[in-house]
């Protein structure tokens, strides 16, 4: 459960500006963590526990590497086909709002670790791969951070994030799931829509 | 005496299949986790404790305690399980690991001064962490059935046994000063406490049913550490792609 820890730091690392567009997946993530991480370093309203600007910062930086649209079917499953495209557009707007707000208020317990990049072999011409990093932390063993990224036309896209060997995307299959059997698609998506409500709502 | 044992464990099977039996008529049953109903009331009870006594010691140990000593801690602590870790990669069969790992505690425990600096971890021997659990998990021994237990928290039933050989084995728990091996006791389980604090609070957020986020979540890492993280296929794929 050490994992946990880390679980945070997993879509915040994911940060960057302007990325050439036929950049390797690995030096994808490379930068983009390198910049947020830059960024939380040197800003003390972050550190000091500031969400909304954590939250801008993910939201400008991270948002734009990521499917969540892939993300929410993962997560979902079986039931992801059974829903109406707009069902599909709710989850998916109301799921990637839940992984940002919980995300970004891990960005700011960020302090003592640091990031190392483990070699990534991909085979030519992939476009499914698995980036490895390594969340170093003092005085305990380093953490496995991993990203899955899938190429879109000339660009690559997260669709899960890995800590530990646990999926931060496929770890709710269970309880959406349960959701659906029992109260239907609208019901987990009303569920998506009270969490982040009440998150907003507390973090005021 | 012996007679009695069997018959205590008999006992006590008996009652926790009574409590699981009547905690699992209302929840979907997860085949890895049998006995939920028995789980979430020893969960209830360990976020209790957690709530009263465990995080705020942890929150005070976090707060007055200067980073330089939290990783001196880390590292004694460390340095103790090292050689445990060695030995369950020899029965793993992975005999590299196992001599960097008595290398490290060899390096450590004298040039770190009692393993309070991870001088080996700079020298590049890279630290490792294995138990019992993970050395049944390697010889092929399954899962068996998912345990939330009091204070010690989630195991499945192989890894509560590997739980029990560890702990069997453990310097810590075999230091003769009881005074001595209960305050080591005490200030490891709040070291490892103080590590979780900056996830509780996104744990919180994230589960909509923070018991089976937990369990799902610990099932998951305890594969990937048997399978040493190279098993962890990507996710299958979703319907739409």
């Amino acid at each position: 459960m050490r994992s946990l820890l880390s679980l945070f730091f997993s879509l915040l690392l994911l940060t960057g500006s302007a990325v050439a567009l036929e950049q390797s997946p690995d030096a994808l993530v490379q930068q983009v963590t390198d910049d947020v991480l830059n960024i939380v370093r040197q800003d003390k309203d972050i550190q000091s526990g500031d969400t909304a600007k954590a939250l801008k910062l993910v939201e400008t930086k991270v948002l734009p590497y990521f499917d969540f649209r892939r993300m929410t079917a993962l997560a979902v499953g079986r039931n992801w086909s059974k829903a109406t495209p707009e069902q599909q557009q709710r989850l998916a707007e109301e799921f990637k709002n839940l992984l940002v707000r919980t995300y970004s208020n891990a960005l700011t317990s960020f302090k003592d670790q640091s990031v190392s990049y483990r070699p990534s072999t991909f085979a030519a011409g992939a476009t499914d791969v698995i980036v490895k990093t390594e969340v170093v932390q003092p005085g305990s063993q380093s953490i496995p951070l991993n990203y899955a990224l899938e190429k879109q036309g000339r660009e690559w896209k997260v669709y899960d994030v890995i800590v530990s060997g646990v999926s931060l995307v496929t770890n709710y299959r269970g309880s959406f799931a349960r959701e659906v059997s029992n109260k239907g698609i609208d019901g987990l998506i009303q569920m998506l829509g009270n969490r982040n409500t009440q998150l907003a709502n507390a973090n005021k | 005496m012996k007679p009695t044992f069997p018959r205590r464990l008999t006992a006590c099977a008996c009652a926790v299949t009574i409590l699981a039996a009547s905690g699992c008529a209302t929840v979907d049953q997860d085949p890895a986790d049998p006995f939920e109903g028995f789980n979430r009331a020893m969960f209830a009870v360990n976020e209790g404790l957690d709530k009263v006594a465990i995080k705020p010691v942890a929150q005070g140990y976090d707060a007055v305690t200067p980073l330089p000593v939290k990783v001196a801690v880390g590292n004694f602590f460390g340095n103790i399980w090292d050689s445990w870790t060695a030995i369950n990669n020899l029965l793993q069969g992975k005999g590299a690991d196992a001599l960097s790992d008595v290398g490290r505690v060899l390096i450590n425990s004298t040039i770190g001064i009692g393993g309070v600096f991870d001088v080996a971890g700079e020298m590049g021997l890279v630290k490792h962490t294995e138990e019992f659990g993970q050395t049944l998990g390697t010889w092929g021994v399954p899962n068996g059935p998912y345990f939330y237990w009091p204070i010690i928290g989630p195991r499945t039933t192989r890894d509560t046994f590997g739980w029990l050989v560890d702990t069997y084995y453990d310097p810590v728990w075999r230091v003769d000063d009881v005074a001595l091996r209960n305050s080591l006791v005490a200030l490891r389980y709040t070291d490892i406490r103080a590590g979780y604090l900056a996830a509780d609070k996104v744990v919180e957020e994230a589960a909509f049913d923070k018991y089976s986020y937990i369990r799902d979540a610990y099932l998951q890492n305890r594969r990937s550490l048997i399978f040493d993280g190279v098993d962890s296929p990507p996710p299958p794929l979703s319907p739409d792609h």
